[in-house]
């Protein structure tokens, strides 16, 4: 019996295992993880944990029980594949054959080829990326952050809560632009300008400077920040390398069905960050949603269809619907956004200004297709309620 | 009988759970969590989907 194998021992890949026992399937299950870790929360990764102290065991997840028989395979990637064969090789030499495979691999973050010495910059995506991040984080620490997204932004509030000085370098006009737009942008700009952040906006930089370690960096404009440590924050690429060979397109993640069936395959699926899927909620192109409730919403989707499969019953190909939802915490404020406010074409500002607590509401030609609020949380759900009456 | 309790250091009260188990979790007027701490047995998937959903992980079920 080869069983399931799932790929990544993140919150996608535990959602599969757990779906596929509370489906009914009884057969091997195992997940295998590049990381030593069982499957932790990463968000705090940002925000509290960063702040206060990297403790993998207080991130875990809660596991259920009926999921204690399933074999960990933890601290060895799969570094290649044969899906017509049916087997994945790991890096320590191990194949595991497979009836059915799972790709919950997630993505990492993208790194710049800018010349300049390595020792010194640094990513976040994983708890000892946050613990080598932590630990530079002392007060007076000089910290140059690559990109304006959520997780630059996040990096940036809490490093001046530990008395860092901050300085954000990024090609947007403002920070989030994409998801918030210009003006909530401009408002979470002039937050974090208030507590102390410097911003280069329009701005890459071309050249990092030191000997051993980066101590400064060069702008575009010629512009040169001192700096002890710098965080790149500039977008992601989906873990698929280890597919190579098996005639998928790797270009974004991977696309699925509506069953989370990877394209051009009979017996493998795809959920997380890496699974570029169609939303019956909002029309448009398939997409990858890089929001931490989309994993659970994927994979109990491939969950229910490997069980159907391995059961020989009938995979439903229901439309999938799932209303993408994402929170950021920064400073005293919380910004809460349901649907996909990326892809407005209009934003109108319907309660508050971009100052203060506010709610927008974005549109495109199909009507209302997000709705983000700052610290409004509790008066959302409204909003919610329409989004999920677009199915 | 389900027991459900809210880890209150951990809730950010971004009432994600409220969707799950309108019955069982609900924010208030001035945006604070306020749940149902024990609830009958019939109503244990949607209070596991809560849990599930919880982005601070800070459902606890027994
Ligand atoms: C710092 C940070 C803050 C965040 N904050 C928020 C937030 O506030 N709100 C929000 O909505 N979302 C947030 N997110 C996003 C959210 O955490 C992700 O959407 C979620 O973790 C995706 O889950 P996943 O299972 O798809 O991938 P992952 O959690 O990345 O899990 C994939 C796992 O697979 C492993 N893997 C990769 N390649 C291989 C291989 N070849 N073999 C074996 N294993 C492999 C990886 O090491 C990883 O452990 C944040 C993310 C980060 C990093
Ligand atoms: S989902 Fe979790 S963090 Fe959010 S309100 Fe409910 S218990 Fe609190």
């Amino acid at each position: 019996m080869a069983g399931v194998v799932i790929i990544g021992a993140g919150l996608g890949g535990l959602r599969v295992a757990e779906t596929l026992r509370a489906s009914g399937y009884e057969g091997e299950v195992t997940i295998v993880g590049d990381e030593i870790h069982l499957p932790y929360n990463r968000p705090p990764l940002s925000k509290e944990a960063l702040a206060g102290g990297v403790e993998v065991a207080d991130l875990e997840f809660r596991r259920k029980a009926h999921v204690d028989d399933v074999t960990w395979k933890l601290g060895s990637p799969a570094v290649t594949s044969s899906i017509k064969e049916g087997t994945v090789t790991l890096a320590d030499g191990t194949v595991l054959q497979f009836d059915a495979l799972a790709v919950a691999a997630g993505i990492r973050p993208r790194r710049l080829p800018i010349p300049g010495p390595q020792a010194g910059r640094v990513v976040l995506r994983t708890a000892e990326d946050a613990r080598e991040l932590r630990a530079a984080l002392v007060p007076g620490a000089k910290v140059l952050i690559m990109g304006a997204g959520f997780i630059g932004c996040e990096v940036a509030a809490t490093a001046r809560k530990v008395d860092c000085e901050v300085n954000i370098v990024a090609l947007d006009a403002e920070p989030m632009i994409r998801p918030l737009g210009a003006e909530l942008g401009a408002g979470m700009r002039r937050r974090h300008e208030a507590n102390g952040v410097n911003f280069y906006l329009g701005r890459t930089i071309t050249s990092f400077n030191g000997t051993d370690h980066v101590e400064s960096a060069t702008l575009d404009d010629g512009t040169v920040l001192a700096c002890d440590i710098v965080v790149e924050a500039v977008g992601s690429m989906a873990n698929v390398e280890w597919l190579d060979g098996n005639g998928l397109d790797l270009g974004d993640g991977l696309s699925v069905d509506d069953a989370m069936i990877v394209e051009g395959t009979t017996n493998v699926v795809a959920v997380g960050d890496l699974a570029r899927h169609h939303n019956a909620l909002f029309s448009g192109p398939k997409r990858r949603i890089e929001h931490w409730n989309m994993p659970t919403e994927t994979g109990k989707r491939a969950g229910q269809t490997l069980a159907a499969l391995l059961a020989g019953d009938e995979v439903s190909q229901a439309p999938f619907s799932a209303m993408p939802s994402f929170w950021s915490d920064q400073y005293s404020h919380k910004i809460q956004s349901f649907g996909m406010p990326g892809n407005a074409t209009r934003i109108e500002i319907v309660s508050g200004n971009p100052d203060e607590a506010c709610i927008a509401e974005y549109f495109d030609e199909s009507g209302l297709v997000g709705v983000i609020g700052i610290d409004k949380t509790s008066e959302l759900a409204p909003y919610r309620k329409l989004l999920m009456e677009r199915g | 009988m389900i027991k459900v309790t809210i880890d209150m250091d951990k809730c950010q009260h971004y009432g994600q759970c409220c969707f799950e188990a309108p019955d069982v979790f609900s924010l208030d007027g001035a945006g604070h969590i306020v749940y149902v701490a024990e609830v009958a047995d019939d109503r244990r998937a949607d209070v596991e989907s809560a849990a599930d959903v919880c982005p601070m992980q800070a459902i606890e079920i027994s």
